[in-house]
């Protein structure tokens, strides 16, 4: 027999590897083989190194910058300074924040690491001799690194440039280092509901400063043409079209002469959002030397000067019933954003989407007050793997509950699940103005707690306090509980903005004449998978095969634009555009589909792979003859080629949640800790690539794990960075990483196409107080009620010590 | 981190090694597995204009456990000697200590000599070779001569190690039985919060003999005779080891870092030794 036996149905659903298949990431292969592309890699001929004279002070004003005997040096071509910039306008450039920030320092400087001036030199070496050469005068000014005192009434100035009195991008501003006040909910009536409870439990909670720190640092290539006049800009960019729309109009360069290029971006975690002054600084070299000139910082410049995360003072007051019923929050944050407000939060959003901070409860009333405050530290206050503020937020509630739950003296499962939403209730208004689309979160707490055994979980618990207190042991349990709620996707272009860019996102699909295809989408992985990932969802819309579609984003003069990867985003709105691009496909298949077995359109019907007419499965066109069809025959009414645009603006934000359990033992004596467990049930609607979604959880919680257990960007009273290093700055190894438990409840998002949400950043979310209220957990029977992270050792024994446990 | 600009020697013996330490005094220094110096000299904090790369002079490499002394040559590296099993049966402590130093890639490169000769009170080896009382071998313009690991510390980065002096090898007699080497630390690759270094000589239920020191508790490792010396004698009961922790208290001068505050580290050491007797006594 010549012709093998035709493939049953669900032989073909298989081959697409369409969603729903754990399929190998494409990508991995040459990742895998360090056959990745990084920004590093990029070698152009003639190609120039700049690198950065930095402040070794925290607040200082610069006398003189004395560069003669740095360009001495040889290899040295130029010494940038702000005086340089200065006729271009470029020694100031605007933060996505509203405010500016100095590219190089102007006058004076605002924290340790800031960049002072850019030498340009024919290598590494001699740029890295040439910043030795340089010599700053500074005065070294009075240093605020704690927000609460940069608000007395005697802090010393930090923002010069600013006019005293004058409104800030959002509102006014009540103090010389005051940035914004941003609320949202109604105070009066939360006030009141608070003040007339039975039960209220009050706490400050603080979210510590840290770091995304993503394996690779960040850099860029400029590469100004002078001869076409095009300028090419290879950087690590989150989100490349952005990018170039700013350069252009920082620049004056049109924009059809810039191509921005985020080539293999090894990890971003919103670090690479923002813009720095060593991607202006690049280009500036580039336009002033005619060559191309590479920027790349170094790990101590990275975890320094670049974004930092969270550093929220969050004050709250939360009340209830006697019997549990929650009916009112209250939150005061003190934020403190360092020199310059560079946050990447959509523009009209100056404390993110904290305002989430209600969590997964059905709260009545609630109100959030948000104070931007200027210090002597690194700016930033970037979404580290997670939508805008989100971590902040989940955070505070679930510390919150867990502080209630105390003041109840009641089981915090129990106190969790008697005011969670209810299913019935979706969707749901929060009391500070969402409507959360969809969710089951009962249903997800049952499983969890069946899953980990709770009950018997609080027995041992039990007898290990009693032995504790017999003496016989000198360790303690820790359950740590966490059911959170994400708001991912920005954004619906009404109210989400980036500089004026409205948040969609975008695909363009050309499906090829031999029926494979290519993808081209606004956004751009930087480790999440999306070539393997989109290439399913289409695999499922329009019947290709996923291992027959190219996906590639990242190349401004090719892709359409996008406002890029972060705030889990690419899935709710470019896996919507793709969809919704690969329904275009489908549609106008359709029409060649029935030309073709020469019946109505409306008699044929998809299936998997094919158009078969409907009632005769027989009669079928595959996806491939359509295809072939729409390049090599003139159908009436029917332009020839078979490509799709989608640009789509999604109508609502998407709310993944998920219930995390961790069981953590802790050494008293020691302070260190031991994970037994660690469960995280995720509900992201449909799922693509179980697979994917399993190492983005594992990815996403061992980030959660260092933030919460020992990960800081800390600084000493004269506002020197403390943890520049990897010595101190703690990223786990596989040695100290926990193991993970993965499970999952699915309840669709129902207004995006395929039903899915965004998962990429649940884990960092929901992790970090699982493994907080785990700590807490352990020594709640000891009358803890609230301590800071990160649970270090020290900290851990501190609080041991505190308690009198050492006595 | 990018160090400046130097000159690359590699000689193949050690006076070709010494001659040019003299011949550049303070502008000279050797290198061993580079995985102190490296990173120092990237940051800038040490600027050496004559690298003398030791790797090519073999006298300076090997493990030779002799009837009564063992003798380790400076170049060895740390990885060579967790995986040498003479000398894991001859003095096991080598091992477990060298097993929590760094991660693998680490003790690939890094040298015994090095981890002795560099003088950071954050190293491991120090504390070890006081507790053993090793001798260090050192050879200078004038000849070799010997200095006790006991007296070789002086502070930080500063030791009885002259400038044209190349450490050649350390030595040792047997230790006694019971062995224990107790480090915390936040996590792999770091140096220790606090660690502890004890030798147990054991007769039934009593203690006939006993060493002890501690690592990163002070500028220099510390040598807690005291300590060791309220041991002997006893049948290493409670009271023993609060008494032995007690006057290791004494002993150290521990600073705040970010591995935290001075109270905390000082009870660190208390565990570390605690649990490094325990562990000694057991195995004695
Ligand atoms: C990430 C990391 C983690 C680490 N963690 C630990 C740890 O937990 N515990 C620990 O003990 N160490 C640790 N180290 C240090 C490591 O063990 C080093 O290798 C060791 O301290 C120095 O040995 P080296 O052979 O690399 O010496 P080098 O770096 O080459 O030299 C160090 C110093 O000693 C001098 N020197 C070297 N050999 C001789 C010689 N034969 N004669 C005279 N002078 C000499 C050099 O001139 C230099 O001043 C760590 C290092 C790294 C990079």
């Amino acid at each position: 027999m010549n012709e093998k036996a035709p493939l049953d149905r669900d032989e073909r659903i298989s081959n697409l590897k369409g969603m729903g298949c754990s399929r190998k990431r494409v990508e991995d292969v040459r990742f895998t083989q360090g056959r990745g592309n990084y920004v590093d890699d990029v070698k152009l001929p003639g190609m120039l190194f700049g690198d950065f004279v930095r402040s070794p002070y925290a607040h200082a004003r610069i006398k003189s910058i004395d560069t003669e005997a740095a360009k001495a040096i040889p290899g040295v071509i130029a010494v940038l300074t702000a005086a340089d910039l200065a006729p271009l306008n470029l020694h100031w450039m605007p933060t996505l924040a509203g405010d500016k920030q100095m590219v190089l320092a102007d006058g004076k400087v605002l924290f340790q690491g800031q960049e002072v001036a850019f030498v340009v030199a024919e290598d590494r070496y001699a740029a890295a001799d040439g910043i030795e050469a340089v010599v700053v005068d500074y005065e070294e000014l009075p240093v605020i690194t704690d927000p609460f005192k940069a608000l007395a009434d005697d802090a010393v100035v930090l923002r010069e440039d600013l006019e005293a009195g004058a409104d800030g991008a959002h509102g006014p501003r009540r103090h010389h280092n005051h940035i914004f006040l941003w609320e949202a909910g109604d105070k009066t009536t939360t006030e009141q509901a608070i003040d007339s409870a039975d039960v209220v439990a009050e706490e400050m909670v603080y979210y510590h400063r840290t770091h995304p720190c993503p394996l690779e640092t960040c850099g860029s290539v400029a590469s100004m043409d002078k001869i076409t006049g095009k300028l090419t800009l290879w950087g690590t960019f989150q989100a490349p079209h952005v990018v170039r729309t700013v350069a252009s109009l920082l620049s004056g360069i049109e924009e059809h002469n810039i191509r921005v290029i985020s080539p293999d971006i090894g990890g971003g975690f919103g670090n690479k959002v923002g813009v720095y002054p060593g991607y202006v600084c690049s280009i500036v070299a580039s336009i002033v030397t005619g060559k191309p000139v590479k920027w790349v910082e170094d790990r101590m410049e990275n975890l320094m000067a670049t974004a930092f995360a969270r550093d929220y003072w969050m004050k709250g007051r939360i009340s209830a019933t006697k019997e549990g019923k929650i009916t009112g929050l209250e939150c005061h944050v003190t934020a403190d954003h360092g020199a310059f407000d560079a946050c990447a939060d959509p523009t009209k959003f100056p404390a993110g989407f904290f305002h989430i901070c209600t969590g997964s409860y059905d709260i009545p009333t609630a109100y959030v007050g948000v104070d931007g405050v200027y210090t002597n530290k690194a700016p930033g206050g970037v979404a580290y793997r997670c939508s805008f503020r989100v971590t902040e937020a989940a955070y505070f509630i679930e510390r919150m509950i867990e502080v209630l739950a105390i003041e109840l003296d009641m089981d915090a499962a129990e106190l969790r699940r008697i005011n969670f939403i209810r299913q019935d209730q979706f969707p749901y208004q929060s009391a500070l103005g969402w409507e959360y689309d969809s969710g089951d979160y009962h249903t997800a707490w049952d499983k969890a707690m069946a899953a980990v055994g709770y009950d018997d979980l609080r027995k041992e618990q039990a007898e290990m306090v009693e032995a504790f207190k017999r003496g016989e042991s000198r360790k303690l349990l820790g359950i740590g509980l966490t059911h959170f709620t994400e708001i991912v996707g920005a954004g619906p272009v009404k109210n989400c903005d980036i500089l004026g860019m409205g948040m969609f996102d975008s695909c363009e699909i050309r499906i090829h004449p031999t029926g494979s295809a290519i993808a081209r989408l606004g956004t751009i992985s930087q480790g999440q998978g999306h070539a393997t990932t989109f290439a399913q969802i289409l695999a499922t819309e329009i019947g290709i095969q996923a291992d027959s579609i190219t996906v590639e984003e990242g190349d401004t003069d090719t892709a359409p634009y996008g406002l890029g990867t972060y705030g889990s985003r690419s899935t709710p709105v470019a896996g919507a555009a793709t969809a919704m691009a690969g329904r275009k496909i489908r549609a106008k298949a359709q029409m060649i589909a029935a030309y073709l077995l020469e019946v109505h359109d409306d008699d044929v019907e998809f299936d998997v792979d094919r158009f078969v007419v409907k009632g005769a499965p027989e009669r079928f066109k595959t996806m491939k003859e359509i295809a072939y069809a729409a390049y090599n025959q003139a159908i009436p009414g029917v332009e020839p080629g078979l490509e799709a645009v989608s640009y789509y603006d999604p109508p609502n934000m998407t709310y993944p949640f998920g219930a995390y359990i961790c069981v953590m033992e802790i050494d008293v004596d020691t302070g260190t800790h031991h994970v037994r467990q660690m469960y995280a049930l995720d509900d992201c609607g449909t799922r693509i690539n179980p697979m994917v979604i399993d190492g983005q959880v594992h990815g996403g919680l061992t980030e959660a794990y260092a933030i919460a257990m020992g990960q800081e960007i800390a600084y000493d009273e004269i506002g020197n960075c403390k943890t520049g290093t990897l010595m101190d700055f703690f990223i786990p190894t596989s040695f100290e990483t926990p193991h993970y438990t993965t499970d999952h409840t699915v309840t669709p998002s129902p207004h995006h196409p395929i039903g899915a949400k965004g998962v990429g950043e649940s884990p960092n979310v929901g992790g970090v107080p699982a493994f907080s209220n785990a700590v807490h957990d352990a020594f709640r029977a000891f009358g803890l009620r609230q301590s800071h992270m990160p649970h270090d050792q020290w900290r851990i024994w501190e609080t041991a010590n505190k308690l009198g446990m050492h006595a | 981190m990018i160090p400046a600009a130097f000159e690359y020697h590699r000689p193949s013996d050690i006076a070709a090694a010494l001659s040019i330490l003299t011949e550049y005094g303070d502008d000279a220094r050797v290198i061993a597995g580079g995985h102190s110096l490296v990173p120092m000299m990237k940051l800038r904090m040490a600027e050496v204009p004559h690298l003398i790369d030791l790797q090519d002079i073999g006298t300076l490499r090997g493990i030779d456990v002799g009837a009564d002394r063992i003798r380790i040559g400076a170049m060895t590296t740390q990885h060579d000697l967790i995986n040498h099993d003479a000398l894991t049966n001859a003095a096991p402590t080598i091992r477990e200590t060298a097993l929590q130093i760094a991660d693998p890639q680490v003790r690939y490169m890094g040298t015994i000599g090095g981890n002795v000769a560099n003088g950071d009170p954050g190293n491991d080896m120090p504390a070890l070779m006081q507790c053993l009382d090793a001798t260090f071998y050192l050879t200078g313009p004038n000849g070799e001569r010997t200095v006790s690991a006991r007296e070789f510390y002086f502070a930080a980065y500063a030791t009885d190690r002259e400038d044209d002096e190349i450490l050649t090898a350390i030595e040792f007699a047997h230790p006694m039985p019971g062995f224990a080497y107790e480090k915390q630390k936040r996590k792999i690759g770091d140096y220790a919060t606090a660690a502890a270094a004890v030798l147990i000589q054991r007769d039934g239920e009593r203690c006939t003999g006993a060493s002890i020191a501690m690592t990163n508790l002070s500028d220099t490792p510390v040598f807690a005779e005291d300590a060791a010396a309220t041991l002997v004698g006893t049948a290493v009961d409670s009271a023993a080891i609060a008494a032995a922790i007690e006057a290791m208290q004494q002993a150290i001068d521990p600073s705040e870092d970010n591995r935290g505050p001075v109270p905390f580290k000082r009870h660190i050491a208390g565990v570390v030794l605690q649990r490094a007797i325990e562990r000694a006594w057991s195995r004695a």
